[in-house]
C-alpha cells in the first residue's frame, strides 16, 4: 500500500511537472521544474527501499541486521539534490525576471505568439 | 616529497575553488589584481595537469590508474578521485583553453559584468572535478558546479540575446540534471553502489530482471549526457547559446560539450565492455547512429548559418557528433584517433570562437562587397597583378591567416592536425570490420567527408565576405592580448601535427587502458589506504 501511494505520488508530480515544463510561460516552466525535482527527490529516496520506522544510523557495532535499518545513502543524496535544485531554481528565477524585464513578456521565446 | 606528489591529484579541484573564493573578497574594481590571480591560477593548473599527464603516461600499461581517497576511506565506501591517461589528457586540454580564454578576456570582456573571474574559476573547478571523479554522484555534483558557473558565463555581459538564450539553456540543463539524478539513483537502486569501478564489477552478476532495470538507468543517464554533448535531437539549444555567449565564455564552452562525450566514453567503455554479459555493447548503435545524425544536422547547420558565431556553434555539433559516432563504433583504433580529433577540434573551435568576435568587429554593413585584396585571404594564385601594390594591414593578415587555419583545422585538411585525426579515424574504420566494410561504416566515412567539405564551403564563403571586403575604414582595432590566444591555440594544433607520433602513441595507450576496464576497477578498488600499507583492501 505504501509503495502504491508513493509510486502514484511520484507519477502525478512527474506528469504535472512535464506538462508545466512544456507550457509557454516562464513561470509555468519554473513551477514545472520544481515539481519535477520533487518527483526526482522522492524517486531517489525510494531507491533506498521504503521502510517505516527504521533508523538510518547503526546503533551499535555488533549484531547488525541491515534489513532493520534504512539505507542512509539515498537520504544523503536527496539532501544534496535538494540543495542544488534549490540554488538552481533561485538562479532560474533571476534569469526569468531579467528576461521579463528585457523583453517585456513572460513568454519563453521572449516574444508573444502572433 | 612523495606525500606532496600524491596530493597533486586534488589540486585541479581545490586551487580554482580557493582562488575563486579569494577573488570574491576583493573589490569589483580591482580587476587587474583579479586578472593576475586568475592567470597565475590557470598557469599553476596547467603546470599541475601537465605533471599529472606525465605521471599518467609513466604508469605501466597494466595498472594505469592512480586514485586519491578523500578522507582516506577505501574505494567503494569512500569518495575517490581517479587519474588515468584519459582524465589527465582532459585536464591539460581544460587548462590550455582556460589560459587562452582568460588572456583574451583581459582585453575587454572581464570588465563588462560582475564577478567574471570568480565564475570562471568555479567553471574550471567543475570541469576538472568532472574529469577526475570516480563515482556517479560526485560526477553529478561537479556537473552542477560547472553548469551553475556556465549559467553565469552565458549571461556574462548581459543583453537581451544572452538572457533569452540563457533562459532556454538553463531550462534544458536543469531537465538534463534531473534525468541524470533519475539515472544515477536507479543505478544505485539496482546495484547498490555509485562507484564507477564497483558498478562495472557488479554489472555481469545482475539478475536478468535487474539487468533490464539497469539498462533503463544507463539509457536515462546516456540521454542526460548526450544532451550535454549536443547529440541530435537534443541539441537545438546549443548553437544559439554558444553564439550568444561572450567570446571567452564560448571558447571555454568548447570543452563543456566535450565533458558529455568524455563521460559517455568513460562509462560506456567501463560498464558495457565485453565482460558485461547480457549488457555487453548496450547502446552502441544508438551512439553510432545518434552521432551520425548529429554530424548530418551540424553539417546542414554549418551550411545554413548566416553568421559566424552560429557557424562556430554548429561546428561544435559536428565535432561532438563525430566523437559520439566514433565511440559508437566500439573499435579501439577508431577511438584512439577520435581522442586525437577531440583535442584538435576542441582547440580549433575555441580558437574560432575567439577569432569570430575579432572578425565581427571588422564586418561593417558594407563588408559583403567583394573587393580587391585577395592576398589578405592568402594563397589564391589568380590575383590580378595590378592589385599587388595594395597594402594589407598586419591585423587583417593575421586575422585572415588564423581564419584559414581554423577552416583547415575544422574541415580536416592538411597540413593541420584536423587532417591527421580524420585520416586516422577513416583508416581505422576501413580496417575495423575485417575484409568487407559495413554499410554503416561507409555512411559514417561519407558523413565525415561531407561535413569537412561543408565546413570548408561555409568558412570560405564567410571568409570571402569578411576578408575580401573593402577595408578602407573597417580595419578592426585588435589588441595583442586578444590575438595571442588565438594564434597560440592554432600553433598548438600545428605542434600537434608535428608531434603527431608521440601524441598518437599517447592516445593509443589511453585507448588500450580504456579497453582494459579490469585494470581500472582493480586499480580503484584495491588501492591501498594512505599511511597503512598493511590493512589494504582485500
Amino acid at each position: 500500500m505504501n509503495e502504491l501511494v508513493f509510486a502514484v505520488a511520484v507519477g502525478i508530480l512527474t506528469a504535472s511537472g512535464v506538462w508545466l515544463l512544456l507550457r509557454p510561460r516562464t513561470f509555468q516552466v519554473i513551477i514545472g521544474l520544481s515539481l519535477l525535482s520533487y518527483a526526482v527527490n522522492l524517486f531517489i529516496f525510494g531507491m533506498g527501499r521504503l521502510q517505516v520506522g527504521a533508523p538510518p544510523v547503526l546503533e551499535n557495532a555488533e549484531a547488525i541486521d541491515p534489513a532493520l535499518y534504512a539505507d542512509p545513502l539515498p537520504q544523503a543524496l536527496v539532501l544534496t539534490a535538494i540543495v542544488i535544485n534549490f540554488a538552481m531554481t533561485a538562479l532560474f528565477l533571476v534569469v526569468l525576471l531579467a528576461s521579463r524585464g528585457l523583453t517585456g513578456t513572460d513568454h519563453v521565446d521572449g516574444r508573444e505568439d502572433t | 616529497m612523495a606525500g606532496v606528489i600524491d596530493h597533486l591529484i586534488i589540486v585541479p579541484i581545490l586551487l580554482p575553488l580557493i582562488s575563486g573564493a579569494v577573488m570574491l573578497l576583493l573589490a569589483e574594481r580591482s580587476r587587474a589584481l583579479k586578472g593576475g590571480i586568475g592567470i597565475a591560477t590557470t598557469l599553476v593548473l596547467l603546470t599541475v595537469s601537465v605533471g599529472l599527464l606525465q605521471q599518467a603516461d609513466a604508469m605501466p600499461a597494466t595498472s594505469s590508474v592512480r586514485t586519491y581517497q578523500l578522507g582516506n576511506w577505501p574505494a567503494p565506501f569512500g569518495i575517490v578521485l581517479v587519474l588515468d591517461r584519459l582524465s589527465a589528457l582532459m585536464l591539460v586540454l581544460t587548462s590550455v583553453l582556460a589560459i587562452a580564454a582568460l588572456l583574451y578576456s583581459l582585453a575587454r570582456w572581464h570588465r563588462v559584468g560582475p564577478r567574471f573571474h570568480t565564475i570562471f574559476q568555479l567553471q574550471l573547478m567543475g570541469l576538472n572535478g568532472a574529469f577526475l571523479t570516480g563515482d556517479l554522484f560526485n560526477l553529478f555534483v561537479f556537473f552542477e558546479v560547472l553548469l551553475a558557473a556556465s549559467y553565469g558565463l552565458v549571461l556574462h555581459g548581459d543583453g537581451t540575446a544572452r538572457v533569452k538564450a540563457g533562459l532556454a539553456y538553463i531550462a534544458i540543463n536543469l531537465t538534463a540534471s534531473l534525468l541524470f539524478l533519475i539515472g544515477a539513483s536507479l543505478a544505485y537502486g539496482v546495484t547498490g553502489t555509485l562507484n564507477m569501478a564497483d558498478l562495472a564489477n557488479r554489472i555481469p552478476h545482475l539478475a536478468p530482471a535487474d539487468a533490464a532495470l539497469f539498462a533503463a538507468a544507463a539509457a536515462i543517464l546516456g540521454t542526460a549526457f548526450l544532451m550535454k554533448a549536443g547529440a541530435w535531437p537534443l541539441n537545438f539549444w546549443l548553437p544559439t547559446t554558444y553564439a550568444a555567449a561572450s567570446a571567452p565564455a564560448a571558447a571555454l564552452f568548447a570543452i563543456m560539450s566535450k565533458v558529455g562525450v568524455y563521460v559517455i566514453l568513460r562509462l560506456w567503455m567501463l560498464m558495457f565492455n565485453g565482460d558485461a554479459g547480457s549488457l555487453a555493447g548496450f547502446g552502441g548503435n544508438w551512439l553510432l547512429f545518434g552521432g551520425m545524425l548529429s554530424i548530418a544536422f551540424g553539417t546542414i547547420g554549418v551550411l545554413a548559418s548566416q553568421s559566424l558565431p552560429r557557424l562556430a556553434g554548429y561546428s561544435v555539433l559536428v565535432s561532438s557528433g563525430t566523437l559520439i559516432a566514433a565511440i559508437g563504433t566500439g573499435s579501439g583504433a577508431v577511438i584512439g584517433s577520435a581522442l586525437f580529433y577531440l583535442i584538435s577540434s576542441t582547440l580549433g573551435i575555441a580558437a574560432l570562437f575567439l577569432l569570430v568576435e575579432l572578425v565581427e568587429r571588422m564586418r561593417d554593413p558594407g563588408a559583403d562587397v567583394l573587393a580587391v585584396t585577395m592576398e589578405a585571404y592568402g594563397e589564391s594564385d589568380d590575383d590580378p597583378e595590378e592589385e599587388v601594390g595594395v597594402a594589407i594591414p598586419a591585423t587583417v593578415a593575421i586575422l585572415g591567416g588564423s581564419f584559414i587555419a581554423c577552416a583547415l583545422l575544422l574541415a580536416g585538411l592538411p597540413p593541420l592536425s584536423g587532417f591527421v585525426a580524420k585520416f586516422g579515424m577513416m583508416a581505422a574504420m576501413l580496417k575495423m570490420d575485417g575484409a568487407s566494410v559495413h554499410a554503416s561504416t561507409w555512411a559514417l566515412i561519407g558523413l565525415l567527408t561531407v561535413s569537412g567539405l561543408a565546413t570548408l564551403i561555409a568558412m570560405t564563403r564567410t571568409g570571402i565576405s569578411s576578408f575580401w571586403a573593402r577595408m578602407d575604414e573597417s580595419i578592426p582595432r585588435v589588441r595583442v592580448i586578444e590575438m595571442a590566444p588565438v594564434v597560440g591555440l592554432l600553433l598548438l594544433c600545428l605542434g600537434l601535427t608535428i608531434g603527431g607520433g608521440p601524441a598518437m602513441r599517447y592516445m593509443e595507450a589511453t585507448t588500450q587502458s580504456l579497453r582494459a576496464p579490469q585494470d581500472y576497477t582493480t586499480g580503484v578498488l584495491q588501492a591501498p589506504r594512505a599511511g597503512s600499507q598493511r590493512e589494504t583492501a582485500q
